[in-house]
Formats: C-alpha cells, structure tokens, sequence
C-alpha cells in the first residue's frame, strides 16, 4: 500500500464499527459486553465521539434505544454480544418492529470458522431475528462491514422504520478492511420505499372529505414517525377542515389534547365520543394507522356505513384488515402538505352547516364522560393520581413512558399529549418492562427533561435492574408506580372472562420499593393519602436524582370504558353502567373464544 | 391471517370468511444472497399461508438474480396481502402474481410447467408396457439398467400426477419433482 488516502481507510473492523456509526450520526449507543463484542468494547474505550450507556440487560438496551428513538425521531443503536446476548435482544426486536421504532442493534458472534460448531454463546442471531427485523446481516467479510452499517441505518430509518441487525463475528471484528463512507456505500436496489403519495387518490381523498357530513380523522403511530413537521401539517388539516380526531395510542400527542376538535384515544379502552364517532361516520380519514384489533373491535361491525381513506407509507398495511376505498401510499408528512394544499385549493368549501348535526352528535356522546370515575376521600383513585402529576407537569418539558397494563391505558386516558414525540409506550407488542428502560432512553436524550415512567407494580418489577444504570449515569427518572398489588389488567380481564377466578394475578411478596430504590442509591417515596398527593408529587419532581415512587392506589379499579371482546363500537361498556354483574356478563360465550 | 380457517368469530374478534379460496402462481424477483429464500419461506409460514408448491434458481448470474415461482392459495384478500408482504422484503425486487396478469391479458392460465424424474422397475412383460406408456407421455428415458428405468418427463403438473398413476402398478420405485415453473405468454416480460 504507497496510497497514503487509501491507507487511512484501512482499518479494524472493530474501528469501521465505530466510524460508521460516528458518520450516521450516532452520539449514544445503549448496549452490555460480552465475550464476542470484546473488540469492539475496546475501540469504545479509546474514543470519546459516541458515549455507551451500560445497561443490566439486553432487554434493558433495546427499549432505552427505542425510548431514545421514539423522543428524538433518529435511530436507536444497541450493542450486543452473542448468544445469550442476541436472544434477550429479541423482545425489544419485535417491539420495535410491531410499533415501527428505528433501531440498529449490532451483536456479536463467534468467529466465522466456528459458526455452525455450536461454540460457547454460539446462537443463529440472523435466524432468529429473520422474523422480528426489518432486516438483517451477518457480516463475513469486513470490507463489506462499513457498507451493510450504512445500509442497515438506511433501512432502519426509511420507508416504514424498524429494527435491524447486523451481526458481526469476532474475526470479523480484530480483520483489517477498507472503511467506505457513507456517501460512497452502494444501496440495495430492490429497497426503494415510496414517499410521495399519488395526487390523483389525495384529490379524490379530498373531494370526499369535502362532501362529508360525518368526517372523522383517525390517526397513528405514522404521523409521529414522519417527524414534527407532519404533526404541524396535522393540525393544520384540522384547522381547515373542522374534522373531529381521534387517535391511536401510538399517536397521541401528534393533535394537542387540549385542541378543540379532540375525541380522545380511540380503540379498546377509549373515549365512547371517539369510538361511537368511528362507528357512525360517512368518510374516515385514516393517517398512519393500521387498523390494529384493539382499535377496531370486531370487523365486521366496525364503521359500517363509512368510505374510508387509508395513508399509510407500508403497502401491506392497506386492504391486511379492513378494505378501504382510497387507499394512498405514502410519507404521511408528503402527504399531508399535499392535502392540505389542495384543500385550500378546492372551488366550494363544505358549509359549516353540512356537519352541524354531526358536531351536536359529538357533543352528546362527549357529555356522557366515559372517563369519569368516582374519587375517594380515603384511598387515591388510580385516575386521579394521574390528573394530578399531569397537573403537576404542566408547562415543563415532560416525557411519559409507560409499562404495560391499566396503568398504561389510564396514563393514555388521562394525561393529556400536547406535543408529538412525548409519549413512549409499548403499543403493538405490549411488553411490560418497557417503560424504565424507555425512559432511561428518552432522559439520556433529553437531560434536562423531566422523564417518567408510569408504572404497574408488576411490570415495573419486569426491568428493575436498570436502576443501576440510571444511578451509574446520572439519569433521574421518575418512575411513578400505581401499586394496586395486582396485575390489575390481568385481573380485569378474569373478572371479565374467568368468573372472577384471580389466577396468579396477585403480586404476594411485593418488595418495598421505598428500600429498593435506596438499595440502589435511588430515592424512595410512598404515598397512600389522595390528600398528600400533590405535595409528594411536587417533592419527586424537584428530587435530581432517580425516585420510586410508591403510589398505593384503589386495589380493585377498572379500566373503562371498554370495548368487550367480540363487541362493536358502539357497544361499549362504560364506567357508570360497570356493575359486577355488567361486568361478570359482559363477554357472551362467543366472545370467551375471543381473548 | 387465513380468516376462513377460524371458527366464527375466532381470536381477535376476527370475522367468517366467506370469500372463495384461489390458487394463484407467484414470480418472485430476489437479489441472489444467503438467507433470501428462509426470508420468502419464514414469510410464508410465520403469517400463516399456504405453499402449494416452491421452486427456485438463479436467473440472472450478472446481476445476482434468482426467481422463485410459489404457488399459494388464498382468498383475493389474503393473496392480496402476500404479495403486499413478499414486497417489503428487502432484497425482493418484484412479486407478479402471474395468474391474476394471465386474467389481465385474457388468458386462462399462465404457462406452468414442471420437470420429473420417475424410477420405475421394469422387468420381463412389464418392461414393455412400461415404454409403451412412456412413450404416450413423451417421457424420456435417461438412465436404464436390465431391471429398472428413469424416465424424464416434462409438462403440466396434471400430466406428471396421471403419468406417476398409470406407472405406479408397473413398478414404480421413487418421484421426484421440480416443482412448477411459470411465466406468462406474450412478448412481455415480469
């Protein structure tokens, strides 16, 4: 070698990882060591450009990559090693793949001459992650090394995001190879996803909602992905055209809670207006959303007498479980400013008159406040320990993750989303243990935000050991527990389906959380008096230090209203009408088969 | 997926399927690298459809191209959705579904082809029949000792099924199959 340029290219493959992820952008990678990542941990320690964040499990790195992700709009990176590395990747894996989080999850594996020989943390990482990736490498040459890392950002983040992997064998990792920047690495060809919507469908889309007397806007998940410029461009299409929203719970916070034409969460346990608003709309404009089972209740009955329009950047999203009629692939956020351009455009705008009886309509499903509870004087209502920590954080740079249960639905209920890209929960594969770790990810993010986590006192158990990593880096979490002693929505759903038969939803031998979170060098409070609530609250939030608290709520709240199993929109069971016998008969035989 | 394999109203909340279940032939375009067919096959198998039938080669050795042809069934929504779904792999370039582009251009079928090779043993009386019958489907013999021969065969699938029948009381010692080939007529391509 006499060229001294191509000499400066040559390197390590351990040190092409590192160069390719500092060229991507990357400032934060969450990750654990282990035997077959040893080289690349060494190249971590000799530079100061990307900061590793040491998480206590794999798990742990994968959902802090998608809080990191979710709160900042760019990709998540995790680092782990082989083996048993790679398989406790996989659940935060499919997670992001269900809720379209971009992640880049580099493993480790053995040296390619003993792939196959079941060596010591040997696992087929690429096999195993085929189904829960976009995508995924193993890399056996480490000249093609620095182009798959650039390839695998590229997918990562384009088109519909989604994890991939790259797994890199040690020998790999110790090879000396040729780095190719990232403007020079060659693209896969077959990859091209398409952004920009067809006009002709967002006209026809347009003209339909123009004739609307019953419009509703159902949006998603997709509306947040497309970045904050899509969420602007959200707002103004319901500013134009007076539409009531509703959304997903991957999508809250893309429409203001406090905006006007707010129906709240849709689906399952959400608000009756947004769900009897879905069933009896004529046209429904569906933004980045996927027609999700929690979200529809049983399709056949579900919107029966609506033209729907669909945007969505995934193909095989349109038509998988409901057929629309307009149906338009795209960027949501190309799509959108196309919308709303030809909105504008339109000869005639729609009287406000064409949709007065529908606006009337909403407003009387709107006075039945499903989200009403009745408060306690003795016992805080699960409910109302949330209305008063958003309360709290109003007016501060909040960012919420949840675990997975009631507490998450109430958190959705309740809290109120103002901003996109603030609301980090596990929707698609529901995985409890998210929310710690989420949040670790958004704080290193965000380090002078205020993050909580709202909890279970079940699913929160499911990551705990990622307390050391917020005491080891600095990242003052709150994790704000509603402990009912039970996995309450386990519960609900026995009451509802089992005869009241509570198997193994009962959490005996709760720890103290107060002492665990002393244990690891964290701030433990407890709080069981509603009228000692506000005062902890505002303790723990001004505590700059990671804080348990200790919420005891009501032990037997439900979450309502709620869509039973096998019913339709407008079949909702709602809080005021759930008595234990509603309750104990709302799901019929046929419905059992359901769950 | 395969809503018309679940009981009414099964997991879900899913709803009876009543639209009439299709075989339909798939060409499938892929970069030529490791792990693209587990990709098509895990596809297949992880959301629940059906493979009738699978073949695969390269095609294009330059440019590292190999076609798969599938023969799948389903309701039009559910083929719909594989299409959708074999799509969004990356390293598949086009998905046809060639049946549905034979109905487009006003043709029955498009042209589906598969290659056998049949071992039958053939001794005394019976060995004569046997190329009798040989002949009658134009199959090939291609290897043949004084107690057995292999045959070749080419043709629709239907053709090779009646020539492995009528073979089989003569002796019929092993089958083994392409699986199909498919592509449409006329001058265009995939």
């Amino acid at each position: 070698m006499t060229d001294t340029a191509d000499n400066g290219n040559r390197m390590t493959g351990a040190e092409i990882v590192l160069r390719a992820l500092k060229d991507n952008g990357v400032e934060h990678i969450f990750g654990y060591p282990g035997g077959a990542v040893l080289p690349i941990y060494d190249e971590i320690f000799q530079q100061d450009d990307i900061q590793h964040i040491l998480v206590r499990h794999e798990q742990g790195a994968g959902h802090a990559a998608e809080g990191y992700a979710r709160s900042t709009g760019k990709v998540g990176v995790m680092l782990v090693t082989s083996g048993p590395g790679a398989t406790n990747a996989v659940t935060p894996l499919q997670d992001a793949l269900m809720d379209s989080i971009p992640l880049v999850c580099l493993t480790g594996q053995v040296p390619t001459t003993l792939i196959g020989s079941d060596a010591f943390q040997e696992a087929d990482t690429v096999g195993i992650t085929r189904p829960c990736t976009k995508h995924n490498w193993l890399v056996k040459d480490v000249n093609e090394l620095a182009g798959i890392i650039h390839e695998a950002f590229r997918i990562a983040q384009t088109g519909r995001p989604g994890p991939v992997v790259v797994d890199i064998p040690k020998d790999v990792q110790f090879a000396t190879g040729t780095y190719v920047p990232p403007s020079e690495a060659s693209a896969s060809k077959s990859y091209k996803p398409k952004v920009n919507g067809d006009l002709k469908a967002i006209q026809a889309a347009v003209e339909l909602m123009a004739t609307a007397r019953r419009p509703i806007l159902y949006t998603g998940g997709g509306v947040i992905n497309a970045g904050p410029e899509a969420s602007k461009l959200l707002r103004e299409l319901v500013e134009l055209t007076d539409a009531p929203i509703t959304s997903t719970l991957m999508g809250l916070g893309a429409y203001p809670a406090s905006g006007k034409n707010w129906l709240g969460m849709l689906g399952m346990h959400g608000s009756y207006e947004a769900n009897m608003a879905m069933h009896d709309c004529d046209v429904m404009v569906c933004i980045g959303a996927r027609f999700d089972d929690r979200i529809t209740g049983r399709l056949n009955a579900f919107s029966p007498n609506s033209r729907k329009v669909h945007i969505d950047i995934d193909p095989s999203s349109i038509n998988k479980n409901v057929r629309v009629d307009i149906p338009i692939i795209g960027d949501v956020g190309r799509v959108l400013e196309d919308m709303v351009r030809l909105w504008r455009a339109l000869p005639k705008k729609p009287e406000k008159t064409q949709t007065a009886e529908w606006r009337s309509s909403i407003e009387t499903w709107r006075a039945r406040k499903s989200f009403s509870y009745k408060n306690s004087n003795d016992v805080i209502m699960p409910q109302y320990a949330l209305e008063r920590l958003a309360e709290a954080t109003k007016g501060r740079d909040t960012y919420i993750t949840t675990e997975v249960g009631q507490h998450q639905m109430w958190a959705a209920q309740f809290f109120g989303f103002e901003e996109p890209n603030h609301w980090m929960t596990s929707g698609g594969l529901g995985t409890m243990g998210y929310g710690l770790p989420a949040a670790l990810g958004v704080q290193v993010a965000h380090p002078d935000a205020l993050v909580i986590d709202i909890a279970g006192d079940a699913s929160i158990q499911m990551c705990i050991q990622e307390m050391s990593c917020a005491i080891q880096h600095n990242l003052p979490v709150k994790i704000f527990i509603l402990n009912n002693q039970y996995m309450g929505m386990v519960r609900q759903w026995q009451q509802l389906l089992h005869g009241n038969r509570l198997s193994n939803s009962y959490t005996e031998a709760m720890p103290d959380f107060v002492k665990l979170a002393e244990a690891y060098g964290a701030v433990g409070m407890y709080c069981d008096d509603p009228k000692e609530l506000d005062g902890k609250i505002a303790e723990m939030i001004a505590v700059k230090a990671p804080v348990i608290f200790d919420c005891r709520v009501a032990n037997l709240a439900n979450c309502f209203p709620m869509i039973p199993s096998g019913k339709a929109h407008n079949e909702m069971l709602l809080p005021d009408e759930a008595s234990d016998e509603v309750v104990a008969t709302a799901i019929d035989a046929k419905g059992r088969q359901l769950v | 997926m395969n809503a018309h394999q679940q009981p009414t109203g099964s997991a879900y909340f899913i709803s009876p399927e009543t639209a009439k279940v299709e075989s339909h032939t798939l060409s499938v375009l892929v970069t030529n690298e490791p792990g693209v067919l587990a990709r098509v096959i895990g596809l297949f198998s992880g959301r629940g459809y059906n493979i009738e039938s699978l073949t695969v080669s390269e095609t294009e050795h330059e440019s590292h191209l190999s076609r798969i042809t599938i023969v799948t069934n389903g309701t039009p929504t559910v083929l719909e959705q594989i299409k959708a779904q074999l799509e969004r792999i990356v390293p598949v370039h086009r998905v046809v579904d060639l049946t549905v582009r034979a109905g487009q251009l006003g043709q029955e079928r498009p042209i589906e082809r598969e290659v056998a090779l049949i071992k039958v043993a053939g001794t005394g009386e019976g060995r004569a029949e046997v190329l009798r019958l040989a002949d009658a489907f134009q199959a090939k013999v291609v290897d043949a000792t004084v107690g057995h021969f292999i045959f070749e065969i080419t043709g629709k699938s239907s053709k090779i099924d009646q020539f492995v029948a009528v073979v089989k009381p003569l002796g019929l010692i092993e089958v083994c199959r392409t699986g199909i080939a498919a592509m449409n007529r006329g001058p265009q391509g995939m």
